[in-house]
């Protein structure tokens, strides 16, 4: 190949770049591994990870759910997964219709009418929202419910930064552990909108129809967050009850933990903010045969086209894992979204009845929960959740100290449809007996 | 070849005007049209919003592209056409007809005199290729 | 309903219906054990008001096999990898190794909780850190954040830090008049779009005629001032290496402001040559690119930040780093650094993703980096290189090609010679499915008109490319002789061109039920017009 094309050596095809730029010595990286070698090496690393296979109550934006075997035998497909973004829409239609479905099963869920091809994730979603409530209302202020996810709002703050748009907390109530719509003391005609999550990061499920009118009524959007997911299957829509923008973290759905990413950020809105969304839309398009396909649409709004004017800066999304969720969610079904998100709730109510009845032990948030609920624990919470994990193998919650140190008691558990009673009693037992030795 | 009426007056940007009165009826040519391929969406400003000459006041979108539009002359928008919204392949059919954008009052009619003739937009047009 | 699409085969395959069309009352796909725990009235723990009305109605009622049916047929729709060449320009669509798979599926790391104890997730940040100082080695800037969940999200990123830095260096009333960001006419989109997130100002730098970064339009505008920084593609999105980086370097430097580089192309440089050496203060990477993780179509990615010594104080948080004080009284942890999430970092831009980015696409990259060891990586470069290349001449006698510089990894070609014809690129593009190829990149970078970007990539062999080539001579004959078939193309796929226009006039972006709106008046509708 090198004769044909006229170069010397492999060394000459990298003229162009000045001698003293190029590495003398080859890069200090290990030599090659073979695959038997590095399998072990990182089965090696693995195993340093106690915490995988622990009994697990941990939620607070990522959730450990059943997944169908079917949903990674799907997603392992080449042609999903070693595919591009669909640009060349007659060899795509595979990628083009599942996010068709995607979009359609998250307006569904939401309850709202439009919805995009996915973002990064939940908190970058949250982000997003707040920049495009920005353009939607030419309004600069946004007030921000303080029982969101923290991690979500150091995001927020992150991205509006430089973004002439001034954040501010509404600060969450003490006894209800929820945003009261009195909490909104800053709202006023310069308000692009108001943020809260449902069910909150303490797990309480806000009053969204109450903070939505009170948010129109200064011609501010609400924006709900939403990060379990599988609240759906229960809740009333934020749709239903009048939000404008709904983004929401999907990893509930038939997505693996794994540390952490890579999840998917649903986004979805009303019709007549459609050229204000960020991110992919997919829409149904016809050729001249009169078949139905699908393509890329309103692509106006995207950066490759309107570089700086652009809604967002996004280009690559989580397109496979947005597939994941579509598998899980056809699969499951009307009825297993349900099912899944009613034995959630059953199970966490169980547990925090009996979490309850331990001496010392207390639920300091009176509003309705559905999966995740704070614990107050009659000694350090961290303490206590580190003699539960090294004694009895369970990783019984998030202590809050984490985020606020004035909750140093305070711990977030999550009960799923994965925790059998005779976990949850485990967990029970195991608190109160740990409780002794902190 | 793209069609220029010769009893408009043309911008550089690609819009013409059409004189009725002191108003002036604007879109974009033929020629500006037909570059943008199939338009699938109009922006246009609203009544009663004032311009100087130059300013931006909408953009054309086809499919993947986005060209702002500008006002060849000072004024008041008095209407808009907003069958746009539903029709913008309007633009396309019948630029100078169906396909109008906005009309407006005009602040200094004597603007149009600047604008170039129907002959040295077709020059202009060519020479730009 | 299958009956609203034109048969095109006797298959089932190509008619495959959207699941909402497929699904039947009481259907089910799912399996849960039997609840397990004494249960309440769903009224008494939740109250009635806060419920669902609607039931999820609308949602699919499906079985396993109707699932597995449906998403193995519209696969089949889909080009990929797999199958075959997929070069695409700055998209670097190399082979995805099955062994990265399955390791980002080990289970230990594949159920861990984010917001595990660091002391039992050593693991899993021993991979980030691993993979954090092999990144930069490889790009010579030793700061790095792993955070970014994609390219563009790793240059908003990266403009962030060079903003926080100019703020600390200059001060916040000095630093709010350099608000410029330099950014060349060959940029992708995301460059412009991720400087605005940022607040600054774009002023679009030319190319000279041999395509390259223009020197002197570079010196005028960094004379005006306010120049916070330059965001360069490296080799350019034309396939060019910017032989005069340097001074590129030197004079934004001399002006004031940082150099950050567009990663996308690093193909061309592993082992070769790193963009620390050349002066470059900032830089993404995308895993889903050089690393070989795939893109999912579309996505995930991952877009890891790395910059120079004076830049690191200011990169998202956490970091993952090595404890420097090892009191524990655990003798195990004695002998093994312990790693941790350290928040520390006052100057930090904050966070900008929820836990620590794209774990999933980190092991797949450490995997990659590791089965192909330091001579591996320099020989995947010049792989890529080589076959770029042989592109290039063999493509030369048929086809426009702007630039006479020899290409690195990837080269532009145009449709100048067949537009005297009437074929397009586009239409080259469509054509070239028949032969069984995914098209090149098209339209980009957009300083070329009818730019056609050919990446090979190092994972295809002579054979390949050869029948590539011919596959793109043959089309040229066709342009000649018969340019009909070739602007009427695709021929061989489920669907022909799509009317892009229409959908964008009157966007369908969800299913909605027969009542509200049906297939079949959407279908008579784009008829008549």
């Amino acid at each position: 190949m090198l004769e044909e094309i006229g170069a010397a050596s492999i060394e000459n095809l990298f003229d162009s770049i000045p001698q003293e730029l190029r590495l003398r010595d080859h890069l200090n990286v290990p030599a090659a591994m073979p695959e038997l070698e590095l399998l072990k090496r990182f089965d090696e690393m693995g195993t340093r990870n106690q915490a995988a296979r622990r009994i697990s109550f941990l939620g607070g934006g990522a959730y450990s759910h059943y997944i169908p075997t079917v949903v990674d035998s799907l997603l392992s497909r080449s042609e999903f997964f070693t595919a591009y973004t669909p640009y060349q829409p007659e060899i795509s239609q595979g990628t083009l219709q599942s996010i068709f479905e995607f979009q359609t099963l998250v307006c569904q869920l939401t309850g709202m009418d439009i919805a995009n091809a996915s973002m990064y994730d939940g908190s970058t979603a949250m982000a997003e929202a707040v920049l495009m409530a920005e353009r939607v209302t030419k309004r600069t202020k946004v007030i921000a419910s303080s029982a969101i996810h923290p991690q979500y709002l150091e995001v927020a703050h992150t991205y509006v930064q430089h973004a002439g748009i001034d954040l501010e907390h509404a600060v969450y109530c003490a006894e209800s552990g929820t945003t009261l719509p009195e909490s909104l003391s800053g709202l006023d005609d310069q308000t692009a909108a108001v943020v809260v999550q449902s069910p909150n990061f303490f797990g309480c499920i806000e009053d969204l129809a109450a903070l939505a009118e009170k948010a129109h009524s200064v011609g501010a959007l609400l924006i709900v967050t939403v990060t379990e997911a599988m609240s759906f299957g229960l809740l009333k829509s934020p749709g239903a009850c009048g939000a404008d923008i709904v983004v929401a973290e999907g990893q509930s759905f038939g997505v693996p933990l794994s540390f952490g990413g890579p999840y998917v950020g649903l986004f979805a809105t009303r019709d007549k903010y459609a050229r204000q969304i960020p991110g992919r839309l997919v829409g149904e398009a016809y050729d001249k045969n009169g078949r139905r396909g699908f393509v890329l649409t309103l692509a106006t709004r995207e950066q490759h086209i309107r570089r700086e004017k652009a809604t967002s800066n996004i280009c690559t999304n989580e397109g496979l894992i947005a597939l994941a969720a579509t598998i899980y969610l056809e699969t499951m079904g009307r009825r297993g979204v349900q099912e899944a998100a009613r034995q959630c709730a059953q199970k966490a109510h169980y547990a925090s009845r009996e979490i309850e009845k331990l001496e010392g032990f207390s639920i300091p948030f009176s509003a309705p929960f559905f999966n995740e609920f704070v614990v107050h624990a009659p000694v350090d919470a961290a303490s206590l959740l580190e003699k539960l994990a090294s004694g009895k193998g369970i990783d019984g919650g998030i202590a809050l100290s984490r985020f606020d140190t004035a909750r140093a008691n305070d711990f977030l558990v999550c009960v799923t449809e994965t925790n059998t009673k005779e976990q949850i009693d485990a967990l029970v037992a195991g608190l109160s007996s740990s409780t002794k030795l902190v | 070849m793209a069609s220029v009426p010769d009893n408009l007056h043309y911008s550089k940007d690609h819009e013409w005007v059409r004189v009725e009165g002191d108003i002036a009826v604007i879109g974009i040519t033929d020629h500006a049209q037909d570059q943008l391929g199939d338009v699938v969406y109009v922006e246009l400003p609203k009544a009663g919003d004032e311009f100087a000459a130059n300013d931006s006041f909408g953009s054309v979108e086809s499919v993947k592209a986005v060209s702002e539009i500008f006002t060849p002359v000072t004024g008041k928008i008095t209407e808009t056409n907003d069958s746009l919204n539903d029709e913008p392949e309007k633009v396309n059919k019948d630029p100078y007809g169906d396909g109008w954008m906005i009309k407006m009052t005009m602040k200094s009619p004597g603007e149009v005199d600047s604008l170039l003739t129907a002959a040295e937009y077709e020059d202009f047009t060519k020479a730009e290729e | 309903m299958a009956s609203n699409i034109t048969k095109v085969t006797n298959h089932i395959s190509p008619n495959e219906a959207l699941i909402f069309e497929r699904s039947q009352p009481g259907r089910a796909g799912f399996s849960l054990p039997a609840l397990d725990v004494d249960e309440s009235s769903i009224d008494e723990i939740i109250p009635r008001e806060m419920q669902r009305e609607d039931a999820l109605e609308g949602m699919p009622e499906v079985t396993e096999v109707d699932v597995v049916r449906h998403f193995t047929r519209m696969s089949t729709w889909n080009y990929s990898i797999d199958q075959g060449m997929y070069p695409l320009g700055s998209c670097t669509m190399k082979y995805n190794s099955r062994l990265n798979e399955k390791v980002a599926r080990i289970a230990d790391f594949a159920n861990l909780h984010p917001l595990a104890s660091e002391s039992a997730a050593q693991g899993a940040l021993q991979v980030i850190y691993e993979l954090q100082q092999h990144l930069a080695e490889i790009t010579g800037l030793p700061g790095v954040s792993l955070q970014p969940a994609a390219g563009a999200h790793g240059e908003m990123t990266g403009i962030m830090i060079i903003r926080a830095y100019i703020d600390a260096r200059d001060g916040k009333e000095a630093s709010a008049q350099r608000r410029t960001m330099l950014i060349p006419d060959s940029a992708h989109g995301t460059n412009p779009a991720s400087a605005h997130l940022s607040g600054f100002t774009v002023k679009t730098i030319k190319s000279t005629a041999e395509g390259l970064t223009d020197l002197d339009h570079l010196r005028e505008l960094c004379a005006h001032g306010n120049v916070a920084g330059l965001m360069l593609t490296n080799p350019n999105t034309l396939g060019l290496f910017e032989r005069n980086i340097q001074e590129i370097c030197r004079i934004v430097h001399d002006a004031g402001g940082l150099v950050y580089m567009d990663g996308a192309n690093m193909n061309a440089l592993v082992g070769i040559a790193r963009p620390g050496d050349m002066g470059v203060d900032v830089i993404h990477l995308n895993l889903h690119k050089t690393f070989s993780t795939p893109h999912g179509g579309g996505g995930p990615g991952s877009g890891p930040c790395c910059c120079t010594k004076e830049l690191e104080p200011f990169l998202p948080v956490p970091r993952v780093v090595a404890s420097t004080s090892v009191g524990d009284s655990d003798s195990e942890h004695r002998l093994k650094p312990m790693l941790r999430l350290d928040y520390d970092y006052p100057q930090s831009i904050g966070r900008v993703k929820a836990f620590l980015g794209n774990y999933g696409m980190m092991l797949r990259a450490l995997a990659y980096i590791l089965t192909h060891g330091y001579d591996g990586l320099l020989e995947a470069t010049q792989a890529a290189v080589l076959n770029a290349r042989y592109i290039a001449h063999g493509l030369l006698t048929d086809y426009d090609k702007p630039f006479d510089s020899d290409p690195m990894h990837e080269v532009v070609f145009t449709d100048k010679r067949q537009a005297r014809k009437g074929v397009h690129t586009l239409d080259i593009a469509k054509r070239l499915i028949d032969y069984g190829f995914h098209p090149m990149t098209i339209y980009f970078p957009l300083i070329v008109s009818g730019a056609m970007l050919i990446e090979p990539t190092e994972s295809v062999g002579r054979q390949e490319l050869d029948q590539f080539i011919e596959a793109m001579r043959s089309i040229a004959k066709e342009a000649v002789e018969d340019p009909e078939l070739v602007l009427n193309a695709p021929h061989s796929t489920r669907v022909g061109r799509l009317d892009e226009a229409a959908a964008a006039r009157k966007p369908v972006l969800r299913w909605k039920p027969a009542a509200t709106e049906s297939a079949e008046s959407r279908s008579t509708a784009s008829h008549s017009s």
